[in-house]
């Protein structure tokens, strides 16, 4: 689907014509991210986020095929095949430094994309599928970067995998058979690193075929834009090719100077130095901590420290997967009629100074040792967190009262929309 | 029906979560942390005077004080301290010609087998041979030094935080346990078979003072082997160790870096351009 002015694909030469009838994948590329695909004309660099996180994952698929040739998945020797890798190989310090870094990108863009979608409540009718396969896309990410990381089997690699499958046994009756299920032992040992590894191998590909749902429930209502206002004419649009694959690349561009920056200058930063210590089952490092992009829900996990009927532990658990599953429920938590938060004074009061810092609180939290005071303050956090999702938006979007919107994206844009004074856009384009 | 739940689930973890918060609140106000002397004197790592050659994004390696290094870690690390993910031929990366490498490998013993008999025997080292641990197994090892197994050291300095700073700090840093210490702390005692030194984390140490004169090592190139300088000099050898490739990977960076920032700029104009006919000026009225 698109909108009736879209241009159509026209096949220049007999190859190309040849390929279009028997089997269209150059039209199909047209169409999604080509001339063939109109897209709002105001979209705002924060709209880059989605193609930055396609890169990033080809990135990371590409590095790891690389490290998976090198790679030996076995306790007596994952550890040292990691630094075969980095001593021995060529370039295979650039691949590891690129995949263990391009990890960390992926989850900043992939945040940023995430935290766009929710100021402008990218999730609201008609885009509720694009929002619900993107949080699944989330959570099969965090399973690949978990995995990913007990992979070079230092202490957080084993601890991390100790700590987040304990999190299992938390569940009543089936929970400590269940972790020794998963685990395939007691412990994190053998089983547990090679089917950590297969499965780290697989799910890149299970995200890849997300990714094309996300993008072909993406191509039924177009994509969204700042002004919330839905595409009404020709001139509320452009093709997305030549106007944002210039935009892309030059965002692109940008992305890789910081992220080139991390890889050559400050590869070890965003991780953890414990990690170049051989995995040890009998040596408990001080401070337990998963990686960074873990941080808000690590810090919720831990807020849950009183035994109400249920245990804190259970309690701490529940949040934490709560945490995100509640995401799967905003298209029908937030009523508001409008979209973007520039329209909506009090939405917008509360994600600048109300879930914003709160999150920037939770990613400190979580990083912070297990005392007070960063136990009481993610506490703190937390209840904010469920109180602004489950209490404060199906409320305030009841009873704000929204800022007028522009008639279309291209009085948004230009200060007036000619053709609407003519009265030629009173519909909006059925779709 | 579905905010409904929502607002009562919300409600719920925010009960729970917030008496989870007064109790917590209610025990550290009532109850005192007592200070310890782990919090109260432990001190962060520094750097040498002048730091180190392969600090910061322009950094190389002094080669003359990475064989400087190799040399304290042969003479007096080698001793406890393994060093496995290194092979000998590695060492031609610190300005050793190959002849000086097979020569420098040779000087060392590793276990072999005899070609005739079969029998587990020492032999001299040969270039593609890793350098070898100083105790037969784990056990032998921890048995020899008070229980505690001493750390490989190939990779150590990217196993602490700080690290090549740390062990800097960690070598130079032994000294009596000062008098404000057991006069804040006078249950503080060092235990038989430990050491004070400030730098490590719980403050007292197994490994005794490794370096603890001047001119422990004669230094072959002639320069005065002070505490500070044998400290600083294994402690930039253990960070090549930790990344031989550390240099390399700095100096990639830099062609990288500009022709994505060339790319970029290019990028930037083309944008500009492609744009040009789709952004008319917002009209002022």
């Amino acid at each position: 689907m698109s909108f009736p002015w879209a241009k159509e694909y026209t096949p220049q030469n007999g190859l190309m014509k040849f390929l279009d009838e028997k089997l269209p994948l150059p039209r199909l590329v047209y169409n999604a991210v080509g001339a063939g695909y109109p897209v709002p004309r105001n979209l705002s660099y924060f709209w880059n986020f989605g193609v930055l996180a396609g890169f990033f994952l080809v990135l990371q698929i590409v590095t790891g095929v690389v490290l998976a040739m090198h790679y030996a998945a076995n306790t007596q020797v994952a550890f040292a095949s990691v630094e075969h890798i980095m001593r021995d190989i060529n370039w295979g310090w650039l691949m590891r430094y690129a995949h263990a870094n391009g990890a960390s990108f992926f989850f900043v863009v992939i945040y940023i994309h995430i935290f766009r979608g929710l100021f402008y409540a990218s999730y609201k009718p008609p885009r509720e599928m694009i929002w619900l396969i993107g949080v699944v896309i989330f959570l099969l990410m965090m399973a690949t970067a978990f995995m990913g990381y007990v992979l070079p089997w230092g202490q957080m690699s084993f601890w991390g995998a100790q700590v987040i499958t304990g999190l299992f046994s938390a569940i009543p009756l089936v929970g400590e058979p269940l972790q020794v299920w998963i685990l395939g032992g007691f412990a994190p040992d053998n089983a547990a690193l090679n089917r950590f590894f297969s499965l780290h191998f697989l799910l890149p590909f299970v995200i890849a075929g997300c990714v094309i749902l996300h993008i072909w429930a993406l191509h039924i209502p177009g994509s969204s834009n700042p002004s919330g206002v839905e595409v009404k004419s020709e001139s509320d649009t452009l093709p997305f090719h030549p106007y944002y694959t210039a935009k892309d690349g030059f965002g692109l561009g940008v992305a890789l100077l910081v992220f080139m920056t991390f890889v050559f200058f400050l590869p070890n930063q965003l991780g953890h130095p414990d990690n170049y210590i051989e995995a040890n089952p009998l040596s408990t490092p001080a401070h337990i901590v998963p990686e960074w992009y873990f941080y808000p829900f690590y810090a919720i996990l831990r807020a849950f420290t009183y035994d109400f009927i249920l245990p804190a532990k259970l309690w701490g658990v529940l949040a934490m997967f709560s945490a995100i599953l509640v995401w799967f429920f905003l298209p029908w938590l937030d009523k508001g009629p409008v979209r973007s938060g520039h329209y909506r004074p009090l939405f917008r009061k509360f994600f600048w100074f109300g879930l914003i810092p709160v999150m920037a609180v939770l990613f400190f939290c979580g990083g912070a040792p297990a005392e007070e005071p960063y136990v009481m303050i993610s506490q703190i956090a937390t209840a904010y967190y469920f109180l602004h999702f489950l209490v404060i938006l199906p409320i305030i979007s009841s009873i704000e009262r929204p800022d007028p919107l522009p008639f279309s994206i291209t009085e948004a844009v230009l200060g007036s929309d000619k053709k609407a004074v003519l009265g030629e856009n009173a519909e909006p384009v059925a779709t | 029906m579905i905010r409904l739940v929502g607002i009562l689930i919300g409600l719920g973890f925010t009960f729970v979560v917030l008496l989870a918060f007064v109790t917590g609140a209610y025990t550290w106000a009532t109850e005192d942390v007592a200070e310890t002397p782990e919090h109260a004197f432990h001190e962060a790592a520094h750097s040498p005077d002048g730091g180190f050659a392969f600090d910061g994004p322009f950094g190389t390696w002094n080669v003359s004080q990475l064989q400087r290094g190799y040399q304290v870690y042969k003479e007096v690390c080698a001793a406890c301290h393994s060093l496995n993910y290194v092979a000998f031929r590695n060492l031609a990366q610190l300005g050793y010609s190959e002849e000086q490498v097979k020569a420098e490998a040779a000087t060392w013993q590793v276990p072999g087998i005899n070609p005739d008999t079969g029998e587990t025997t020492m032999r001299a080292a040969e270039p593609t041979d890793y350098f070898p641990s100083p105790f037969a197994n784990d056990v032998a090892a921890a048995a020899a030094n008070g229980g505690k197994i001493p750390p490989d050291l190939s990779l150590i300095t990217k196993a602490r935080h700080d690290g090549s700073n740390y062990v800097y700090s960690l070598i130079s840093g032994y000294e009596p346990v000062p008098a404000e210490l057991t006069e804040e702390f006078p249950e503080f005692e060092v235990p038989v078979g430990g050491y004070y030194n400030p730098y490590f984390e719980s403050l007292v140490i197994g490994m005794a003072p490794p370096i603890s004169v001047d001119g422990q090592v004669t230094y072959a190139d002639g320069t005065e082997a002070t505490i500070q300088q044998m400290s600083a000099d294994v402690a930039a050898f253990l960070t090549w160790t930790a990344e031989p490739t550390l240099i390399k990977r700095k100096q990639t960076g830099w062609p990288v870096l500009g022709f994505l920032l060339f790319a970029t700029i290019l990028a930037w104009f083309a944008k500009k351009q492609i744009w040009s006919d789709a952004k008319p000026k917002r009209r002022k009225d």
